[in-house]
Order: C-alpha cells, then sequence, then structure tokens
C-alpha cells in the first residue's frame, strides 16, 4: 500500500494504479451492458461516473485488514478489494461460481469473505449497521482493523443511517460512512430528498467529523478517506464523508432515464465523466500519454474477455441447490 | 367497456378516484415525474399537480407513518411501496400503528390508508424484488390485505379499499402487471372486501388461491380439463383479510378435494389459514387430504433462472398436483 502524501504531489505510482482500477471498473461495467442488450445478463445496476469515488476510496483501506460492507454501484471498491473480474461477471450471468451468492441474488449484490466484503441485500442503507458492528467487533477484540459502509444519498433518509451513525460515534467505533452523492435517488433527485446541499452536515448531529469532497477527483477522495481511516485506526471513531459524483447511466438496466433527465443535463454531466478527466490530470501531469493509454487499454480489454469467457464456461446453479444454506 | 392490462387498471382506477375525492393523495419513492418504476402512476402527477403526487424521501416508516396521521386529519392517502419487500422499514408503523389505532382509541380514531405495493417473482427480481408478503399482513386484525387477480377485481377493489375507513395493505403481482389483460367497465363499481370469487366452475376438485396464482390455475385448470379430463373449480379468494368462508367451503362441499395454490413460502403461509378453516368446518365433506401447492420453505426466491424456476408455482406444478389429488 502506497503511503505517501499525495496533496501536492502526487504519487504516479498511485495514480497509475487508481487510472487501473477506474478504466477496468469502467470496461467491465460496459462488458455487463453489451451482455444485458444480448439478452444474457438480466439485470444491469452500473457504477459509472462513481469510479473515482469508489477507487479512490477504496485504495485507503487495507484490504489485508479492513472489512468493507459496498452497496450495489461499488464495482470499483470490490475489484480493489480483491474480487476478480471473472468473479464479477459469473454473477451478472446468474452463475454457480458467483462469490457473492452462487447465482442466488442479483448481480451487484457483493460478498466475499475471503476479501473482507459482507454480503448486501437490496433494502437499502441496511449495511450502514452491519458495518458499524463489524467495527463494534473489531474494537472489542482488539484489533486494528477499520470498517466501510458505502451508501448512496438517498439513503440516508432512512432511519438505519441516522442510527448507525449515532451509534457508531457514542461508542468512538472505526467505521467511516461513505456517501457517493450522485444527486439523484432513481428519479427523484436531491432537492426532493432532503433540505441540505451536502449530505455531509448531518455528521455534526451525531458529533462526527462530516467532509464534502469532489467525489470526480480520486486523489482528493484517497486524501480525504485516508485521513478519515487514519483516525479511526487511532481510536479516535467515526467520520462521514461525502463524494459528489454523477450518475452517467439510467438508474438500472430497468430504468429510463430520459423521463426525468434532459439531453442537455446528460450531456453536461458526461463533460464530467471522471475517467478521461483523470487521464488528462495525468498527462498535465507528463506521466501518463498514448502509448501507456493503448497499452492499458488492451491489457484490461483482455482481462474483460478472459472474465466473460470464464464466466459463460460456468455452470448454472443445480436446481438441487435450492434447498441449501437455509441454517448452518 | 374497455380491455386494458392489471397495470392499466390500477392506473385508471386511481384517475378516477382522485376525480371524485379531492381527499385522495398519492405518494412514494419515484411515484411523481417518473410515474412510479412499473409506470403505474404515470401522467397522474401531470394531471393533479405535485400537491397531490408527491415524490418522498427514500424513507417507508416515513412514507407510512406520516400517511397514518395524514389519514387521521381528514384525507385519504394512498402510500406507494415500492416494491413489498421494502415494506419492513414500515412494518412497525402498519402493524403496531395502522392496525391498533381504532382497538386502542376505543373507536375514537381510524385509518383509512390504502398501502399500494407490488408483490411476487417470477421476474428475475431475486431474494429482493419477489416476495410475496401477505402472511404478515393477514395474520394481524385491524389490517385488510387485497390481492386482485383480474384487472376488473382491480378497479373493484381497489375503489372499495379507498372508501373503507380501515387501512388496506393492496398488494399487486407485478408478474401480472403487463402480462394480464381484461375487460374494465367504465363506470364505477365496488366490489365488496370479504367476497371471493368462482373465477371458473368445476365439479372434480377446488383449486383456491389468490393474486397471481390465481390465473396460473386458471391455465392449469384448462389443461386438465382438455387433457385429463379433470372438471377443476377455481376460487379466488380476492382479499385473504377478510376471507371470505363461506365460499371456501361451498367449494369444497360441492367437490371434496381442494388444492390451495400460493406463491409465498409454505409454512405459515396463508394456505395453512384456509387449510384449517375447510378442517374445523368441512372434515367429512372431504375425499382426499387437503393438499398445498406453495413456494419452498426458503428465505426467498433465487435470482438464477434455473433455481428461480425451482421456487416459482407455474402452471404446470398446479396441473400435476391437481391432478394427483383428482386420482386420489
Ligand atoms: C428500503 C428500500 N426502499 C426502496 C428501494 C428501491 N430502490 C433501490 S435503489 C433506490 C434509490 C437509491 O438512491 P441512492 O441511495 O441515492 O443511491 P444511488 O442508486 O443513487 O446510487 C431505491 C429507491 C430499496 N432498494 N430499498
Ligand atoms: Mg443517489
Amino acid at each position: 500500500m502506497p503511503r505517501t502524501r499525495v496533496k501536492n504531489a502526487p504519487d504516479p505510482e498511485l495514480m497509475h494504479r487508481m487510472y487501473y482500477y477506474m478504466v477496468l471498473a469502467r470496461m467491465l461495467d460496459e462488458r455487463t451492458w453489451i451482455l444485458n442488450r444480448q439478452g444474457r445478463a438480466p439485470f444491469v445496476i452500473s457504477g459509472q461516473g462513481h469510479e473515482a469515488a469508489q477507487v479512490g476510496a477504496a485504495l485507503a483501506f487495507d484490504p489485508e485488514v479492513d472489512i468493507v460492507c459496498p452497496y450495489y454501484r461499488d464495482l470499483g471498491v470490490v475489484l480493489v478489494f480483491g474480487m476478480t473480474p471473472g468473479e464479477v461477471v459469473s454473477g451478472h450471468l446468474g452463475r454457480s461460481t458467483d462469490p457473492s451468492s452462487g447465482g442466488r441474488q442479483m448481480p451487484s449484490h457483493w460478498g466475499h469473505r475471503a476479501r473482507h466484503i459482507i454480503t448486501g441485500s437490496s433494502p437499502v442503507a441496511t449495511q450502514i449497521l452491519h458495518a458499524t458492528g463489524t467495527a463494534l467487533a473489531s474494537k472489542a477484540r482488539g484489533e486494528k482493523a477499520v470498517s466501510a459502509a458505502f451508501f448512496g444519498e438517498g439513503s440516508t433518509n432512512q432511519g438505519d443511517f441516522h442510527e448507525g451513525l449515532n451509534f457508531a460515534s457514542v461508542h468512538k467505533l472505526p467505521v467511516i460512512f461513505i456517501c457517493e452523492n450522485n444527486g439523484y435517488a432513481i428519479s427523484v433527485p436531491q432537492r426532493k430528498q432532503m433540505a441540505i446541499a451536502n449530505v455531509a452536515a448531518r455528521a455534526q448531529g451525531y458529533g462526527m467529523p462530516g467532509v464534502t469532497v469532489d467525489g470526480l477527483d480520486p486523489v482528493a477522495v484517497y486524501e480525504a478517506t485516508k485521513a478519515a481511516v487514519d483516525r479511526a485506526r487511532a481510536g479516535d471513531g467515526p467520520s462521514l464523508l461525502e463524494f459528489k459524483v454523477v450518475r452517467l447511466t439510467a438508474h438500472s438496466s430497468d430504468d429510463d432515464d430520459k423521463s426525468y433527465r434532459s439531453p442537455e443535463e446528460l450531456a453536461a454531466m458526461r463533460r464530467e465523466d471522471p475517467v478521461p478527466r483523470f487521464k488528462s490530470r495525468m498527462e498535465e501531469l507528463g506521466i501518463w500519454d498514448d502509448a501507456k493509454e493503448q497499452d492499458l487499454r488492451k491489457r484490461v480489454r483482455e482481462e474483460v474477455d478472459q472474465a466473460t469467457r470464464v464466466a459463460e464456461a460456468a455452470s448454472l446453479p443445480d436446481p438441487d441447490t435450492l434447498l441449501l444454506h437455509v441454517y448452518g | 367497456m374497455a380491455v386494458m392490462t392489471y397495470l392499466e387498471s390500477v392506473r385508471e382506477t386511481l384517475r378516477q378516484e382522485m376525480r371524485r375525492d379531492p381527499r385522495i393523495i398519492i405518494y412514494g419513492e419515484d411515484v411523481g415525474v417518473r410515474g412510479g418504476v412499473f409506470r403505474v402512476t404515470e401522467g397522474l402527477q401531470a394531471e393533479f399537480g405535485e400537491e397531490r403526487v408527491m415524490d418522498s424521501p427514500l424513507a417507508e416508516a416515513a412514507i407510512v407513518g406520516t400517511a397514518i396521521g395524514a389519514a387521521i386529519n381528514g384525507l385519504r392517502p394512498i402510500p406507494e411501496i415500492q416494491f413489498a419487500d421494502f415494506i419492513f422499514p414500515a412494518f412497525n408503523q402498519i402493524v403496531e400503528e395502522a392496525a391498533r389505532i381504532r382497538y386502542r382509541s376505543n373507536g375514537d380514531f381510524g385509518v383509512p390508508m390504502v398501502v399500494r405495493a407490488p408483490y411476487g417473482g417470477g421476474i428475475h427480481g431475486a431474494l429482493y424484488h419477489s416476495q410475496s408478503v401477505e402472511a404478515f399482513f393477514a395474520h394481524v386484525p385491524g389490517l385488510k390485505v387485497v390481492m386482485p387477480a383480474t384487472p376488473y377485481d382491480v378497479k373493484g377493489l381497489l375503489a372499495s379499499s379507498i372508501e373503507d375507513e380501515d387501512p388496506v395493505i393492496f398488494l399487486e403481482h407485478k408478474g401480472a402487471y403487463r402480462s394480464i389483460r381484461g375487460e374494465v367497465p367504465d363506470e364505477r363499481y365496488l366490489i365488496p372486501l370479504g367476497s371471493a370469487d368462482v373465477k371458473r366452475q368445476g365439479t372434480d376438485i377446488s383449486i383456491i388461491s389468490w393474486g397471481m396464482t390465481v390465473n396460473f390455475s386458471l391455465t392449469a385448470a384448462q389443461k386438465l380439463e382438455q387433457e385429463d379430463g379433470v372438471s377443476a373449480e377455481v376460487l379466488d379468494l380476492r382479499t385473504v383479510r377478510p376471507l371470505d368462508v363461506d365460499a371456501i367451503l361451498a367449494t369444497t362441499k360441492k367437490t371434496g378435494k381442494v388444492l390451495i395454490v400460493y406463491e409465498d413460502n409454505l409454512t405459515g403461509g396463508f394456505g395453512g389459514e384456509v387449510s384449517a378453516i375447510i378442517a374445523e368446518h368441512a372434515l367429512f365433506d372431504l375425499d382426499a387430504p387437503i393438499r398445498r401447492l406453495a413456494g419452498p420453505d426458503v428465505p426467498a426466491m433465487p435470482y438464477a433462472p434455473t433455481l428461480e424456476h425451482a421456487f416459482m408455482v407455474t402452471p404446470d406444478k398446479i396441473h400435476d398436483a391437481a391432478l394427483n389429488l383428482a386420482r386420489f
């Protein structure tokens, strides 16, 4: 894990790692949409536009030690924590080899014990309490692990959000609450979800730091997350981080966002795409060029192709397994 | 008289009722501009305005809890829960509050509210977009639980639910939304809650069901007639609370053989109650043991097509179970 401070003098090696994961997340995500259009993957929910926030945040943790409760958009998070692209696609195809659920859950309902990714459900915000609980256990057992819960801004209106942050703060637990604010809960814009501009403002009510960060800048996200993780690891309690991102796709493959977002808004959003934006920044810093770009794209395309092949070759779950794992 | 889908019948009934009763308001997640994730409320905000058709924050306890207050204070709220699977954050408000308010206030207060929620599976919805939740609510005195199978019944039952002075859980099968069509009269009519309907006359065996599986049972009954020479009667309960006990006993006495069909998990599902009523009141009219065909006892419906099919009650499975019973 690179531990260099990157704010003023960004560490090129760390930026390259960030960019690799962002491109991998993007290209893998695009592949799942192709599988969806081909009728091979019935459902896709996408992280496009969230990559900088997910990758920048995840890289600030130690996947060997720390524990993550992601939500459905967090492809970038689970890749950094070590889920393989083949494992990801196997979930999209409902294969028995899907590490999250053996094909039982919808795609992107992540879970992987060996990779410290706690299984998640669809009802939003429930994982906020689970991350608080894993942090409680780490503290009780004297372990140095930091837990993290990821969620959208709409989900912060659930009671579970309030209850989790309050509990974590009262007990000074080593947990980071990470909000990926894309301004929409499906079709509902933020102004109809809450009467405040920044979710981070809610932190004050729980007595913990709350920070709003440009979620299209992976370096800024990394910095903010690193500070919160260091704080939590030192025993100083939880933080709420808010990363402002864009949702470049419809909510999911079942949604049509043209019914509630104007063409102008969609076009403006696309110009903010964090992936090319970060590439330009690296080019300006003189640490990236066309040759490197082509090389990376080729490597990642091969990785994604290979992942698709591996997943497609795997079997669907045997119907006889339907009754397994109701109890331990 | 128009032919329309199940979904259109819900929408047109809401429209007709809102035109005649200014006390009605609709709110929930994405019901406004987007017209709901299934498009049930499409066009209603345009016609009735943002005051009467509102997008709410993502918080089911708030949606139902505030509807209770609004109902007590003179409105007729029709809150929508986006998927029945997400009704549980509001379980406390529905069960502890809405259901018990009339009783606990010695008749002083009532909660005239209709909570609409799409339920049921077979649509690649996996564990959290497929559940049948009727048994949880049918267990609670003070609530009414309505589960229409056809567009005609949707209209009459929804109008009655809105007129009702007590809280109603109105469960719409999402598989029925676009696949089930039927004639719906233009003029307003009421179907009393608690009146079952013989959807098909028969003499050899009775199939008792509610919601979407009524339609599956009708398909199975047709096949039984054509291929096996078995005459199956299909009784649609339409509402599981209040329950039309007379209709259940009448069909039992007529055929002497009863198959109860439901999509929910077998154990503790509402079919157990129907079975108990028959055993208590019509044991000596039976020519064979009562049978239940229902979802298996696993926590919820899995995603992979192999597992989803293994879980679902289908016309073929109903046919086989009914034939077996007919030949007893
Ligand atoms: C308790 C609950 N209610 C409703 C839903 C349906 N639903 C799925 S995602 C979503 C919007 C979530 O918005 P946000 O938290 O901002 O996350 P985003 O999808 O924008 O990343 C809704 C309403 C759900 N999954 N869980
Ligand atoms: Mg959002």
